[in-house]
């Protein structure tokens, strides 16, 4: 194996994981607020800084990784060292999925959607773009949202959102993702309709 | 003019205060030591360890000395500790058979390989309280016989073994190739595997699995148990680290184990055979360890294809309500206040009376109208 | 092997031994975790691996394990029990938190960020920028129905709520009134149906459509719930028979307000009573403004 030379991860990891998860809960809460946590100050060539601080935060190992897009061996080593997360073969054995590429991306269908009985158990994407704008774009409605709001999502195809629509529509199963664009996050959970 | 009572942080200092010269006592009778609790309070350092879920003598005989003897409390103390300990990795199984034994008895079996051992046990002891006792200058016990064994090294084979070899009792549980669980990380769901059934009942509290464990001898879910083999002794820690690749003892540990052998009319996909109930504790908890395996066995029913008629076999309400220190909590959750709770009650109450009083004048009225 | 947990240390501040917040870093991004799936499924009880709390189960461990995953540096806690600040409990998980985190607290509803309550929602309406955290004892609002957790799961998986319908008709039936009076089911979001801990019924209307953050946590039943902002919670109740709340027939013997929950006092032991606010820190707040305005008016 080729050695790979590791980048560090957050300087202070009590505090700064709980500022990104603030962050992420934040957008998490009001589908269509664009927030930025505080990347590490190194990360992988193919990691945006806001998906290597959502990474940082949240995986451990307890959370089996799915792992998908171009020249991701730096990205892999990075994550076994920082996070020393289980990879998996296929997406739907996956607790989070991460996919660095939207041209990587499968069907939706192919994650855990959860069951109805414990819909949690279903996979979170972390899901790396061209760019998020809020206030334009598709129009959000549902928890978290007074009224409506609005996100553009650059860089996912309009399959994207059909798959999107079919996986929720099993509501309470669904697929929860959260998109990131270099230092930007937002984050739409199953419980959020969208329209053109 | 009324003022809110204030002064909460006081009032909690205060009794901090006071507990801990409770806690203390008389000053002119000499501070128990960790290490005279640690010797001479062995049992209750066991049972402590054992609902505790940490083997470490030491911070238990500390617990129970912090906690004034209520082992409740040590054992909520230890848990609490433990909690926040980091985990370094996982032993390999324990190999009783392997155990330096110190005790060793068979029910069922007159004689077996390698002999019944009494072992340090109140079992023969009279219960007579021991005046002697009372005067801590009595001449000490005889010192050891040269010759005394503090266990039997070699090892034993357990007594279910033996009557696996005839294909009389059914193998010993295996995990499909599956991690085993682990209740400290994962919440219990149901219906739950044995492996975490097992893991509650070796963290329940005795007093309850105990009363679990009579009520099938007395007819709720009757199963017709001999203790197969009761053991207790020390047994090595292994761990295989994966950097390493070849084991390390890390430590012994004292556990205390228990194999019932059940009676089982076998069933459409099964013969006739002798079933198991399992107990293992850690210490030496041998009433535990004996009640854990009623219970085992008991909240097997389901799987033999048994009808669950009794509490004991009702793996909700056992596994739900064995833990001490969530029924202790729960129980005892009642002395916060609840005013505001109490308030919305009166006020419905107050209402309803209201309401009913109403009713019946108007039935009054409308009876000497009539 | 399972992987070491990184040794994040003791905090600068908090307690020798304890990491900052008390909770080891591992248990707090499985809290975390626990937290988004929760918002993502508003109302749906996410089953967690709770941790022993150095407080006893039943003392606001649940929501104390998620204050402790989510508050940091920058935010400032409020404590409540039945609504005031310097009841027992309140102090001690206050104290806890002081101990092990070091944050900056406050009495003030509309300075705290984060605010853990048990048996209240104040009175103060709570703004987007701030989290409400709920203690829960029974987080399944089905349980006193259907005792079998194995059952329930299935009653909300199909979202068969008939039983607890019936239970409400058949109080209606007897008492010509629904009688709960605390811990007042409610469906969130049209979806499941969610015990909104023992708050009065009186606070239901509070919890629809808030614009803060509400995360439930029940440590000894091991479960985390939430609804997010803007969320419609609507209590449950029948077209005859609207849901309504109970007016206490008095104002606050302190500020005068005859909007918020009130605590009866009892004065002496001929009947005397006193009514006043169960919220100390609206209360407060209320008079601190009458006083301004008395002193205007005196000059």
């Amino acid at each position: 194996m080729s050695q790979i030379a590791l980048k560090a991860g957050f300087d202070d990891s009590v505090h700064d994981s709980q500022r990104v998860f603030r962050a992420l809960l934040d957008a998490m809460s009001r589908p269509g607020r664009i927030v930025t946590p505080s990347p590490p100050p190194e990360l992988p060539a193919a990691l945006h800084p806001a998906t290597a601080a959502v990474c940082l935060a949240l995986l451990d190992f307890e959370t089996p990784l799915w792992l998908a897009g171009p020249d991701i061996a730096e990205t892999r080593a990075w994550l076994a060292f920082h996070a020393g997360c289980p990879f998996v073969a296929t997406p739907e054995q996956a607790a989070f999925a991460l996919v660095t590429d939207v041209a990587a991306l499968p069907a939706l269908g192919d994650f855990a959607l959860g069951s109805d009985e414990m819909p949690e158990r279903s996979t979170t994407l972390l899901l790396q773009v061209g760019r998020l704008v809020a206030g334009q774009g598709q129009r959000l409605s549902g928890p978290g949202i007074d009224g409506t709001a609005w996100l553009d999502v650059d860089g996912v195809t309009a399959s994207f959102w059909t798959e999107r629509a079919a996986a929720c529509a099993l509501f309470p199963r669904g697929l929860d993702v959260i998109f990131t664009a270099g230092p930007a996050l937002a984050a739409l959970p199953r419980t959020t309709q969208v329209e053109d | 003019m009324y003022v809110a009572v204030k002064g909460g942080e006081q009032a909690i200092d205060a009794s901090l205060e006071q507990l801990a010269r409770e806690r203390r006592g008389d000053a002119s009778v000499p501070e128990l030591s960790v290490a005279q609790i640690k010797q001479q309070m062995r049992l209750a350092v066991d049972r402590v360890m054992c609902e505790g879920s940490l083997y470490d003598p030491d911070l238990a005989a500390l617990a129970i000395k912090q906690a004034r003897g209520d082992l409740f409390e040590a054992v909520f103390l230890l848990r609490a500790y433990r909690t926040t300990l980091p985990r370094f990795g996982v032993t390999l199984p324990l190999d009783t058979a392997a155990m330096t034994t110190r005790r060793r008895i068979s029910a069922t079996y007159k004689d077996i390989p390698g002999g019944q051992i009494l072992g340090p046990s109140f079992d023969y002891s009279h219960r007579l309280l021991d005046f002697a006792l009372m005067d801590e200058g009595a001449p000490g016990l005889a010192p050891e016989r040269a010759d005394e064994t503090r266990g039997e090294s070699a090892p034993l084979p357990r007594v279910t073994d033996i009557l696996g070899q005839e294909g009389l009792i059914e193998g010993d549980g295996d995990l499909d190739g599956q991690a085993p669980g682990d209740l400290t990380r994962e919440p219990l769901r149901f219906p739950a595997s044995r492996d975490l059934r097992l893991q509650n009942l070796a963290r329940g509290d005795e007093g309850f699995l105990l009363a679990m464990a009579y009520s099938t001898q007395r007819g709720y879910g009757r199963n017709h148990p001999f203790a197969g083999e009761i053991r207790m002794g020390d047994i090595a820690i292994v761990i295989e680290p994966e950097e390493l690749g070849f084991a390390v003892e890390i430590g012994d540990v004292t556990v205390t184990e228990c194999q019932m052998i059940t009676q089982f009319k076998g069933s459409a996909d099964k013969p006739p055979q002798f079933t198991r109930g399992y107990g293992l504790t850690f210490g030496y908890c041998e009433r535990k360890a004996m009640a854990m395996a009623l219970c085992d066995r008991a909240l097997r029913a389901k799987e033999l294809g048994e009808d669950i008629t009794a509490p004991a076999q009702d793996e909700e309400f056992v596994l739900a309500h064995s833990d001490s220190v969530e029924a202790s909590g729960f129980v005892q959750h009642l002395k916060l206040p609840h005013y505001i709770d109490f308030q919305s009650e009166l006020l419905s109450v107050r209402d309803m009376r209201a309401k009913a009083m109403a009713r019946a004048n108007a039935k009054e009225a409308a009876d000497d109208a009539a | 092997m399972t992987q070491l947990d990184e040794g994040s240390g003791p905090a600068e501040v908090g307690v020798a031994g304890y990491n900052f917040a008390y909770l080891d870093e591992q248990t707090k991004r499985m809290i975390r975790r626990t937290i988004l799936k929760a918002v993502a499924i508003p109302g749906y009880q996410v089953a967690f691996g709770s941790r022993e709390m150095p407080l006893a189960y039943g003392w606001g461990t649940g929501g104390m394990q998620i204050t402790a995953a989510i508050v940091g540096a920058d935010d400032t806690l409020k404590v409540i029990d039945q609504g005031a600040d310097d009841t027992t409990n309140a102090v001690s998980i206050r104290r806890f938190f002081n101990r092990t985190a070091g944050v900056a607290m406050t009495e003030r509803t509309v300075d705290a960020s984060v605010i853990q309550t048990r048996h209240r929602i104040p009175e103060t309406p709570l703004r987007d920028d701030q989290i409400l955290v709920y203690q829960v004892p029974m987080p399944e609002p089905l349980r006193y129905l259907e005792p079998r957790e194995t059952e329930t799961q299935k009653m909300h998986a199909l979202s068969e709520y008939g039983v607890m319908h019936v239970k409400l008709y058949e109080d209606i039936a007897r008492h010509g009134r629904i009688t709960t009076s605390y811990d007042y089911p409610v469906l969130v979001n049209g979806r499941y149906v969610m015990a909104p801990s023992p708050i009065p019924k009186f606070d239901n209307p509070k919890m629809d459509r808030m614009p803060a953050l509400q995360l439930f946590g029940a440590g000894r039943e091991k479960r985390i719930y939430a609804v997010p902002p803007y969320t419609p919670v609507k209590s449950l109740d029948f077209e005859d028979h609207p849901f309504s709340i109970d007016r206490q027939p008095h104002s606050c013997g302190l500020c005068g307000s005859n909007e918020s929950f009130l605590d009866e006092i009892v004065t002496d032991d001929a009947g005397g009573r006193l009514y006043v606010c169960s919220d100390t820190d609206y209360c407060r707040e209320r008079r601190e403004a009458g006083d301004v305005m008395n002193r205007s008016a005196a000059e």
